[in-house]
């Protein structure tokens, strides 16, 4: 080592030393600054403004005639018979397409976690709903369940569980099992793949022993499999729920909330109150309280998946 | 599982038997779409509930091209489509590298911001948006879509990202570190060719995403040279009397793209969420 | 080749101070060997070495530059990684010769050292495969001569061998050793391996709760251990240890047995009386320091494990060299070598 590549290394590490700790705390943020800063921009401005809607009246169409009303739309939520259908159907909407898409979604995992012939081209397909534009799902199951140019109705019928063929969409009983049905089609695909990709984290080992220590099947399934993926299920679960619960699009295009507003849940409520009656100040109040319902059911199941971690 | 087990026939046949089904109900209504777009105008009533039309025609694709602004709108949704897929996924890349690989002040309030931006109704900000953008003056641009679309997805595709690196163990850079690179070199040679798969499956997934999206497209778009393809597939309701075959053709149309792109990435999709997918 | 200090180098983990009064200095091409149980540090002193962790406090000098703020790549280290680290996407000769390529060096140049170093190590025939097609042993090979290709001032090693199966290790070890020697580099090894320790040292440094215990040669470790720690650690099996009382100027054990032992201390004050297996004979029942039984033998061929049961004391572990005829059950003397006995205070330091 010669003595001069010392020294120029020594002054070199002089220039390094000032900027080393500085950079090396400021690091993550700046990978996370676009990020940040467009979630501030374009997600948090609109939607505190959005929030502080809820506090004034206001209709889109007339922006001179703004003023703060406080808590009054909450007032009103209160004694709006509306709200409480909405909010009743929003629970059996979120409830039973979560539900469903879970149960169906864990099932297919499992089938596809197993080898079979075709299997790849089979995995293709089967998640292929994903990528439908929700638009045209709505459309095309809106077909699907009208009795003069979709097969559906017909089809209950041979099974028994119609008396002549007609839409469930207008029928106050049965309408909302319309969208449900179709977002159990639309939705497996995301549970299936994030069980599949759980289910093939667990090692082989596990499963091995088990067998080793006589275990049936579904005593691995309750014993093994289930527990690691519990984690994972809380998760997606969590995400799904809320991201259902807000999720208007289908209703919307499939029934408007019709048939007697047995299909009006709370986020097409606020949709029919914001662009049908122009009252977005209620429609902001409507959302508020959505949120807020949210927020506390994801803290919930955070809360239990934190104890239940811990137990294991 | 290599613990031997007897094939059971009946459970072999309930497999396959559960199989057929989840396909069909899978791929029946895309079939239906398909059905009602080769089936001529005057038969969509007659044979509506037929399986197959007694005549089948391919004029609905033609007319789809050659009468509406179709191709226009296309065009429009593969440049917000890829846009938005491309920013969000830079993005979302340096996002979810900082939350795998550091540990910082602030991490677990910055995850919450994160999820908290997929809880809320959308509406409730629709209007401010409109507002800004308004105000921006990009009313009708696909710009603004992209930026909206890009700052939604963002969280999402962060957390997809990170899941991809949480996968690519941490010694791998620091060798890459010890062998001369810095940490934006370290990240080029080696994380980068490693987290191939989960780009490709961020980006399809953001791209599906923004390719079906609706509401924001409503709100900030209404001229027809700047639709994306779902507004445009709208404007074929209301604005002349519906032609269902017509429509249904352009749906057809704008599935490929979805689809191919799916199809292509669900395999990385799957495999980079699996934890430990990548090992020496 | 280069000199490395480290002066009251610490390190903590939010407020939890992991490492605390680090100082060493390490002589142009020396082998230095760390070791201590698992999670006392050793990987985090030598990932501080290398840059990969910050250094809360101290200095740590690499021929005589300072080097706490220098990022790992300038400081011209090579380092080995228990999970080998090689890049999965890479075949084995870019492994090796990714650090040249970093540099930029000349094609021809990154082929000639590649090549060289994958003859060193017996890989020439797998140049081309990537990591994920070669067996355990392939990969360490691989990790070594990517070490190797570069050349650099200092070779880390973090328990590079603890992944192989038992043959492999003597073999690799072995080679190691070898490879030292050829290129006469500074190396930091860390193992909680005291066998690894022993045989490839030239210098020890054992490491427990963040701290130095001893910094020494192999046998210097194993013949004045500093304190009961480094007593405990070095050496297979370990050494006994029992509880003594010094009193009329003679150091009596539990069975009431008095020693011969030159110390000085203070009056009644207790202690401990260490005996490594090695040192501890068997004679007739009354011409030993203790009575015992045999309650297990255990035969390894060139040497026997015997366990005994001595009253008051409890069990003491004799090391025997050769076949014994020995059942268990049967009774007979022990005879400690005094010379080759420890003591230990109360505190655990050594007294001689
Ligand atoms: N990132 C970290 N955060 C907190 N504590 C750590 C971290 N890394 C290591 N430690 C702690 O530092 C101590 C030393 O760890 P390490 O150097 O890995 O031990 P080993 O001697 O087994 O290599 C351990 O007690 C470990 O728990
Ligand atoms: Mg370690």
């Amino acid at each position: 080592m010669s003595v001069d590549k010392l020294t120029i290394s020594a002054s070199d590490l002089g220039r390094r030393r000032t900027t080393g700790k500085i950079k090396q705390i400021a690091e993550p943020y700046l990978y996370l600054s676009p990020s940040i800063i467009l979630i501030c921009l374009v997600i948090f401005t609109p939607l505190v403004i959005g929030i502080s809607y809820a506090f004034q009246s206001m209709h889109l169409f007339n922006p001179g005639d703004v003023e703060w009303i406080g808590f009054e739309h909450f007032e009103k939520i209160y004694s709006d018979r509306k709200f409480f259908i909405a909010l009743k159907n929003t629970f059996w909407w979120t409830f039973g397409s979560v539900l469903l898409q879970f149960s169906l979604g864990l099932g297919l995992a499992l089938l596809l976690k197993q080898g079979f012939h075709g299997r790849k081209v089979f995995q293709a397909l089967i998640f292929l709903p994903w990528a439908v534009p929700t638009f045209l799902s709505a459309l095309i199951w809106a077909w699907l369940f009208n009795p003069v140019i979709g097969p559906l109705p017909h089809w209950f019928v041979s099974l028994g569980m119609l008396d002549e063929p007609y839409n469930i969409l207008a029928d106050p009983d049965f309408a909302l099992f319309g969208p449900i049905i179709a977002n159990v089609w639309f939705g497996i695909s995301f549970f299936a793949i994030t069980l599949l990709a759980s289910l093939q984290s667990i090692p082989d080992e596990m499963y091995e022993a088990a067998a080793i220590d006589g275990a049936s099947k579904w005593q691995i399934f309750s014993k093994i499999t289930l527990p690691f993926l519990a984690p994972m299920i809380v998760i997606t679960v969590m995400l799904r729920t809320v991201w259902i619960a807000n999720f208007a699009d289908l209703i919307y295009v499939m029934t408007g909330g019709g048939a007697a507003n047995s299909t009006q849940i709370l986020s097409t409520y606020i949709f029919t109150t914001a662009f049908k009656k122009l009252d977005f100040g209620y429609a902001s109040a409507v959302s508020v309280v959505l949120l807020v319902l949210l927020l506390l059911f994801a803290t919930l199941l955070l809360k239990m998946r934190q104890k239940f971690v811990r137990v294991n | 599982m290599s613990v031997i087990s007897k094939p059971n026939l009946a459970l072999t046949i309930g497999k396959y038997l559960a199989l057929a089904c989840y396909l069909a109900f899978a791929l029946f209504p895309l079939y239906w779409l398909f059905k009602i777009s080769v089936t001529p105008e005057k038969l969509i009533y007659t044979d509506g509930i037929a399986l197959w039309p007694s005549e089948y025609t391919f004029d609905n694709f033609k007319s789809v091209i050659l009468l509406t602004d179709f191709l226009v709108y296309f065009k429009n949704s593969i440049i917000v489509s890829f846009g938005t897929a491309a920013i969000t996924t830079i993005i979302a890349a340096a996002a979810g590298y900082a939350f795998s690989r550091f540990n910082f002040r602030g991490k677990k309030v910055i995850i919450g911001i994160m999820l908290i931006t997929q809880m809320f109704p959308l509406l409730i900000i629709i209007a401010p948006i409109y507002k800004i953008i308004a105000g921006l003056g990009l009313l009708n641009t696909l710009t603004s879509l992209i930026v909206v679309y890009t700052a939604f997805n963002v969280p999402f595709a962060t957390f997809l990202m990170q899941s991809f690196f949480d996968g690519i163990p941490k010694d791998l850079e620091e060798a890459a570190m010890i062998d001369g690179c810095s940490r934006f070199q370290a990240v080029r040679k080696v994380v980068f060719p490693l987290t191939l798969p989960g780009l490709a499956a961020t980006l399809g997934f953001v791209f599906t995403a923004a390719w079906s999206e609706l509401l924001f497209a409503i709100m900030l778009i209404n001229s027809n040279d700047t639709m994306t393809f779902p507004v445009g597939l709208l404007t074929f309701v209301s604005k002349f009397s519906v032609d269902w075959g017509q429509m249904m053709a352009a749906g057809v149309f704008a599935l490929i793209p979805s689809c191919l792109f799916f199809i292509f990435i669900q395999r990385y999709l799957v495999q980079g969420l699996t934890s430990g997918a990548v090992k020496g | 080749m280069a000199r490395i200090e480290l002066k009251n180098i610490s390190k903590s983990y939010g407020n939890i101070e992991v490492m605390r009064d680090i100082n060493l200095d390490f002589a142009d091409g020396e082998f230095i060997v760390l070791v201590g149980p698992s999670g006392c540090g050793k990987s985090t002193l030598l990932r501080m070495i290398a840059g990969l962790e910050t250094i809360s406090g101290g200095d740590l000098f690499i021929e005589e530059v300072r080097v706490n703020d220098v990022e790992p790549r300038d400081r011209d280290v090579a380092m080995v990684f228990q999970s080998y680290a090689l890049y999965p996407h890479m075949d084995v000769a870019r492994n090796m010769g990714f650090s040249l390529e970093i540099r930029g060096e000349k094609a021809e140049i990154i082929k000639g050292r590649t090549a060289k170093s994958a003859k060193t190590l017996g890989l020439g025939a797998l140049l081309e495969r990537l990591p994920k097609a070669l067996s355990g042993g392939q990969r360490q090979r691989v990790a070594m001569g990517r070490a190797i290709a570069r050349d650099p001032k200092v070779f880390l090693f973090d328990e590079p061998l603890s992944n192989l199966d038992a043959s492999l290790r003597a073999e690799m070890r072995l080679e190691i050793a070898k490879l030292h020697k050829r290129l006469a580099a500074s190396m930091i090894y860390v193992t909680h391996d005291q066998v690894e320790a022993l045989t490839l040292a030239d210098r020890i440094v054992v490491l427990n709760e963040g701290e130095i215990q001893q910094v020494g040669k192999p046998l210097e470790l194993y013949e004045q251990p500093r304190n009961l720690f480094v007593a405990n650690f070095i050496g297979s099996p370990q050494m006994n240890i029992m509880k003594a009382e010094f009193t009329d100027n003679r150091l009596v054990l539990e069975n009431g047995e008095r020693l011969e032992v030159d110390v000085s201390l203070a009056l009644n004050e207790v202690a401990h009386f260490g005996i490594r297996p090695e040192h501890i004979s068997i004679v007739g029942v009354n011409e030993g320091h203790a009575i015992g039984e045999a309650d297990v033998v255990e035969r390894l061929g060139s040497d026997s494990n015997i366990y005994v049961n001595v009253e008051n004391i409890g069990q003491i572990l004799v090391r025997y060299h050769g076949d014994i005829s020995l059942e268990v059950g049967d009774k007979f003397g022990l005879k400690f070598n005094l010379d080759r006995s420890h003591l230990f205070d109360l505190n655990g330091m050594a007294i001689r």
